[in-house]
């Protein structure tokens, strides 16, 4: 069981946010967020470890 | 007058005067069950092949016509199985590995399931509720020309029951009027409307599912189908929200529709309108309807199943969706956990607080069987926008992508339950034991020289012993542990099954073939512990 990241992880912020909103062009709101979906389900299945993504789930609450 | 709710698909216990009827006071019987379904069957053969006395009332003279259940697992098989009926089930059922998903007009992938080898019994067959009911009838006629006592009465409706302090006393209507019977303990396995039930007053709380689904059971004209399921989300022919197309015996097909929720059901069962759905589905495939109804569903359970002497057992006690077929398999566990019980009650072998353990574990098994199949229907039939597009999304990924398959959903198969930290357990103590036969799990089937394991425990308490010595013959307060005394090695099922990386193990075996204690060595005094833990008894 290993913990929730949440100081600065990502290789590159930068060029990782404008790949993310860079993704999302020419999307209807509709594709976009299924786009969003289906990200979210890979990046869940990369982390892999349930203790981890439930600590995701509550830190992502507003 | 009784007049039958339902069609009969085979009348099998037509009404016939018992002289109870004519009696001055109630007749008085150790045990009544109420209700002659698949768990009702189940629950007078299990009684009865220990010799104890039991009645059935049902309020028909035999079982009836329709489509209910059709996926029947191995655990329920392995129960069928100790009572003597498992094989007969088997060889009418059909087996089938192979499983395809589709998605609108795409297939997102196909499973087989490859059962893992070494069992006498599949992961499950397809079968059709009556024959299933048909088979226990059957074995309960072989174990009447044995001697046990059992005694079906149809056409007995339960119109009344009043519990007392140590029993119930039951009104009885029939074709020639009502009468009376008291019993020392009511089993009522009268179904998911169970009458008992109300008339005792009793909660039967859960979760309401606002979708209709259609049943269409198909006999193909010309049988090229293959033997698979299939699974359609979304699909294009536009026939239900979902469907699904499954295999029975007797070159039948099973065809379930989700249709929603406000539909006019007599409209929807018209034969055109069934057509519709199954040609838009089939194309041009010839068929005949055998079959056709709309079912709902609801997860839900009572909050306990044993109020005194009346216990409840099956859909009386629980409901759940029948994605994921829990619901009769379930019922036959609850019967397989009763069954001894209840027998070690009556023979005064056991407190009569052991049955607070039925009520322990069934509720353990009820409770994950609910969050199965309410997880399975949430994924099949979405009930907000976001869980649609995520729902959706797992679609598209699985598609594509391996890891996204096992969170596809469309029921996942039923397993029985293992009662993890429950009042019965003794102790867990095999070093290196493997995690699927730690205690409270039911035993896993394995081959052995001259057949399986399974074959050679159950009924009674078995010590069961591998790579070690044990005493030829044990007992406790009386109660006798059968011995099956094992070798294994090497890499063989038995020894992955039974000892993991431990040399020898000794396992205490239940009369439903569940672990209650696991040692590596044998020590008298703690399998005297362990017995007594397992019936309830008094430490000492
Ligand atoms: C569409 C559908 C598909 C299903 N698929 C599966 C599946 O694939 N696998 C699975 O395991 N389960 C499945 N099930 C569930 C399964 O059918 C039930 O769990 C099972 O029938 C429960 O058996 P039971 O004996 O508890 O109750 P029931 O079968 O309902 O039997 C109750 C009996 O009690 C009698 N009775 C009622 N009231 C009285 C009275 N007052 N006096 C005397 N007798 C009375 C009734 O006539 C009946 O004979 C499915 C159900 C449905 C609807």
């Amino acid at each position: 069981m290993s913990d929730l990241t949440l100081t600065p992880n990502l290789e590159s912020a930068d060029d990782f946010y404008a790949a993310l909103i860079a993704a999302h062009d020419g999307l209807s709101d509709e594709e976009s967020e299924a786009f969003n979906a289906r990200l979210i389900l890979i990046l869940a299945n990369q982390i892999g470890d349930q203790s981890v993504l439930e600590a995701a789930l509550e830190a992502a609450k507003a | 007058m009784i007049h039958d709710r339902y069609q009969l698909a085979f009348k099998l216990y037509p009404y016939a005067r018992s002289a109870d009827q004519d009696a001055d006071s109630p007749v008085h019987h150790p045990v009544i069950v109420v209700g002659g379904g698949p768990i009702g069957l189940a629950s007078a053969l299990d009684l009865g092949r220990q010799g104890i006395p039991v009645v059935v009332l049902d309020d028909h003279e035999g079982i009836g016509q329709g489509s209910r259940a059709i996926c029947f697992s191995k655990r329920c098989l392995e129960i069928a199985d100790r009572y003597g009926c498992g094989q007969p089930m088997v060889e009418k059922g059909v087996v089938w590995n192979l499983g395809k998903v589709f998605h609108d007009d795409r297939k997102v992938y196909e499973f087989n399931l490859l059962p893992e080898e070494g069992h006498k019994y599949p992961a499950f067959i397809n079968l059709q509720q009556p024959y299933f009911e048909r088979f226990l009838f059957e074995q309960i006629k072989a174990e009447q020309a044995r001697g046990a006592p059992i005694e079906i009465r149809g056409k007995n409706r339960v119109e009344a029951i009043t519990p007392e302090a140590n029993g119930v006393t039951l009104e009885i209507d029939t074709p020639e009027g009502p009468y009376k019977l008291s019993a020392d303990w009511l089993i009522a396995c009268d179904g998911a409307g169970s009458p008992t039930r109300k008339m005792l007053g009793l909660d039967f709380e859960g979760r309401v599912f606002e979708d209709n689904f259609l049943i269409a059971d198909i006999r193909m004209v010309n049988d090229e189908f293959p033997t698979e399921r299939w699974f359609w989300f979304e699909p294009h022919f536009k026939s239900g929200a979902s469907t699904l197309l499954h295999r029975q015996p007797d070159g039948i097909w099973r065809v379930d529709f989700q249709i929603g929720w406000d539909v006019d059901r007599a409209e929807e069962l018209k034969e055109e309108n069934v057509r519709a759905r199954l040609d838009a589905m089939l194309g041009d495939v010839e068929y005949e309807i055998v079959w056709t109804s709309i079912y709902t569903f609801q997860c839900r359970r009572m909050k306990d199943f044993r109020h005194n002497r009346v216990i409840f057992a099956g859909d009386s006690a629980h409901q759940v969706s029948p994605f994921g077929a829990r619901g009769a398999n379930s019922g036959m566990q609850d019967v397989d956990n009763l069954g001894w019980k209840l027998g070690m009650v009556i023979r005064g072998e056991a407190p009569e607080r052991l049955l607070d353990s039925y009520n322990e574990e069934r509720i353990h098994g009820a409770d994950e069987n609910i969050l199965n199949s309410t997880r399975s229907t949430d994924f099949i039939t979405p009930k907000s926008r976001v869980s649609h597009l995520f729902r959706n999304a797992v679609l598209d990924l699985a598609e594509r992508y391996e890891f996204a398959r096992p969170i596809v959903n469309s029921g996942r198969l039923s397993v029985p339950c293992t009662y993890d930290g429950l009042s019965l357990n003794g102790p867990d103590a095999l070093t290196g034991g493997p995690a699927r036969t730690r205690v409270g799990s039911p035993c896993p089937d394995a081959p052995i020289d001259d057949g399986f394991l399974l074959d050679r425990l159950g009924d009674g308490f078995v010590l069961l012993t591998l790579n070690t010595e044990v005493p030829d013959r044990l007992e406790v307060d009386g109660i006798p542990i059968r011995r099956v005394a094992l070798s294994a090695g090497g890499r063989d099922a038995l020894s992955d099954r039974y000892l993991g990386s431990a040399r020898a193990a000794v396992y205490l075996i239940r009369p439903d073939q569940h672990v209650t204690a696991r040692w590596e060595h044998y020590d008298a005094a703690a399998v005297t512990a362990a017995l007594r833990t397992a019936c309830a008894k008094e430490a000492i």
